[in-house]
């Protein structure tokens, strides 16, 4: 009789397991942080370096930086272990594959998601971001970025048995980013004029619970249809 | 209750209904747009404020409303096609998307045309426009996702079940985009009032949403009975309609 | 009839521009997608009676070598 492992089991397995194959490639780690930096880094230079202008713009660019830079790391969530038949093997044994998908996505937002929130105060100085505003920038990365992960993944789940899937997956998942950008964006502008910004942080909270429900079903059927 | 509806799984049954189905749909898609554009260039009264260009509305609205309704009507599919497993509504899926996809640049195009010399801009991010562009993306995602797969039967599983996942975010999309709008108001709002429409406008619109809805009905099955003949080309029953002209 | 004259109806108040950019693209891409499709069917249609002969002519050969 094959011992049978708890569903925290499962998830705690396929979680560190994630993890300590992440931080074998430091490199890999270290890259959506840089890009983030340097997408920063770029938009004084392009528009000027005018306080004022960078202070009013400062929530969007460091949201749209996070957008893309979340799009980037997320073709390495699955596409290690489609190669390898690990993703296969998922597939097939007898444990949820939803439970697994969540575990992948939960390490996954831990490597590229986290760092961004942590770094926050760092961004905020170079684009003269408003003080009050931090905390609410800080709250939104927190909500946010596990949200784009998991939206992410279904979009990477749905091309990571594809040649260029890379691009197709961009285009697939930002139409379905942009209502969390309008919220998180929001929320900061409103906090940046000392307003009260926690409606905006719970409709937030709202899709990032549904997203931890829904979304696990929605990858799981798309890497099935991905494998076969 | 359903019993009536098995036989149309099967794909020359199929296709024999879209072959029924076609004539109605094209005769009334025929006469309701040219009666409706000429009643809507030629008949209607001008618009107190808009004058002549308000007759932009004749092809915008209907436009619009059936951009959304053949989304809508793809996910059903969709949802059709992976709970009962049905090869046919994923064609379905497939046939729908380029002629949504069309439907919706055809209102952006005229809402940008309508938006030029009622607020002088070519483009405004009002709320219905910045939709109507994130709908028009999520049927790009669509087409170019099954177009992506090399294996057929894989792609119309895949872009089924992104069209279930975009059909689900539209409604938060819209409602958020709305949301930005109302905040980020522009200078001035020239929204034509369509709920208090006069009659003598409300019925040529009326013809033309017909009209629209026949056409997207005509090219959806003419699509899928050619996406049906695709799969299904190396069967006999093709082989011998084929021969018989 | 709103028009006075054939002019008018073109011109459309000073509108006509938009107007007619409006109709007139609504009515390319509505036909272009309605002779893209027709086009697909005949191609279809082609490609499946050219297999057929295809097969007719192999079958053929077939029997002559079988002979």
């Amino acid at each position: 009789m094959v011992k049978q492992h708890s569903y925290w089991q499962l998830f705690s397995a396929v979680f560190s397991k994630d993890l300590k194959l992440a931080f074998r490639q430091r490199a890999e780690i270290v890259n959506p942080i840089l890009f983030f930096l340097i997408v920063i880094t770029l938009f004084p230079l392009a528009i000027g370096p005018e306080p004022g202008l960078l202070a009013r713009m400062a929530p969007g660019i460091i949201w749209v930086a996070a957008l893309l830079s979340t799009m980037l790391g997320l073709d390495k969530l699955f596409r290690d272990d489609y190669h390898d038949g690990t993703l296969e093997q998922l597939i097939a044994s007898s444990y949820p594959l939803p439970l697994t998908v969540l575990a992948k996505v939960a390490a996954h937002w831990v490597i590229t998601g986290l760092p961004l929130v942590l770094m926050t105060p760092v961004f905020a100085l170079l684009l003269n971001l408003e003080s009050s505003a931090l905390l609410a920038t800080v709250l939104t990365l927190l909500l946010g970025t596990p949200l784009l992960s998991f939206i992410g993944a279904i979009g990477a789940g749905l091309t990571v048995g594809l040649q260029k899937g890379g691009i197709l997956m961009s285009l697939l998942v930002l139409p379905l980013y942009i209502p969390v950008l309008i919220f998180a964006t929001s929320a900061i502008d409103t906090s940046s004029m000392e307003l009260a910004y926690s409606g905006q942080l719970a409709i937030l909270g709202a899709m990032l619970i549904v997203a931890i429900i829904a979304a696990p079903i929605a990858i799981s059927s798309a890497l099935k249809v991905s494998v076969s | 209750m359903w019993k009536w509806l098995h036989p149309y799984a099967k794909a020359d049954r199929a296709y024999q209904l879209c072959n029924t189905l076609l004539p109605y749909f094209a005769v009334v898609t025929v006469v309701c747009m040219i009666v409706g554009w000429v009643w809507g260039l030629a008949y209607a009264p001008a618009d107190y404020q808009q004058k002549d260009s308000y007759r932009i509305i004749f092809i915008h609205v209907p436009s619009a409303i059936l951009s959304m309704g053949a989304y809508s009507s793809m996910a059903i599919a969709a949802v059709i096609a992976l709970v009962w497993q049905l090869r046919n509504a994923e064609l379905a899926v497939i046939a729908i998307a380029p002629v949504g996809a069309c439907v919706t640049a055809i209102a952006l195009i005229t809402g940008a045309a309508w938006g030029k010399p009622m607020w002088g801009a070519w483009w405004v991010w009002d709320a219905r426009l910045t939709s109507e562009l994130i709908l028009l993306f999520l049927y790009l995602g669509v087409l170019s996702l099954y177009h992506a797969f090399e294996d057929k039967k894989a792609a119309g599983r895949a872009a089924c079940i992104l069209a279930i996942v975009g059909v689900i975010n539209l409604p938060i999309i819209h409602f958020s985009v709305e949301w930005w709008n109302t905040l980020h108001q522009g200078a001035t709002i020239t929204k034509f009032d369509t709920k208090a429409i006069d009659p003598s406008m409300f019925w040529p619109l009326m013809v033309n949403i017909v009209a629209f809805a026949g056409f997207v009905g005509v090219v959806t099955l003419i699509r899928l009975k050619n996406e049906i003949l695709q799969r299904e080309k190396h069967r006999p029953w093709v082989r011998d309609m084929v021969e018989r002209g | 009839m709103q028009f006075d004259s054939f002019a008018d109806f073109i011109a459309m108040g000073g509108y006509g521009f938009y107007v007619w950019l409006s109709f007139g693209s609504c009515a390319l891409i509505l036909l272009g997608i309605l002779f893209s499709s027709l086009n697909d069917t005949k191609r279809i249609f082609s490609s499946v009676k050219q297999q057929a002969q295809r097969e007719e002519r192999i079958k053929k050969a077939k029997q002559e070598a079988g002979q």
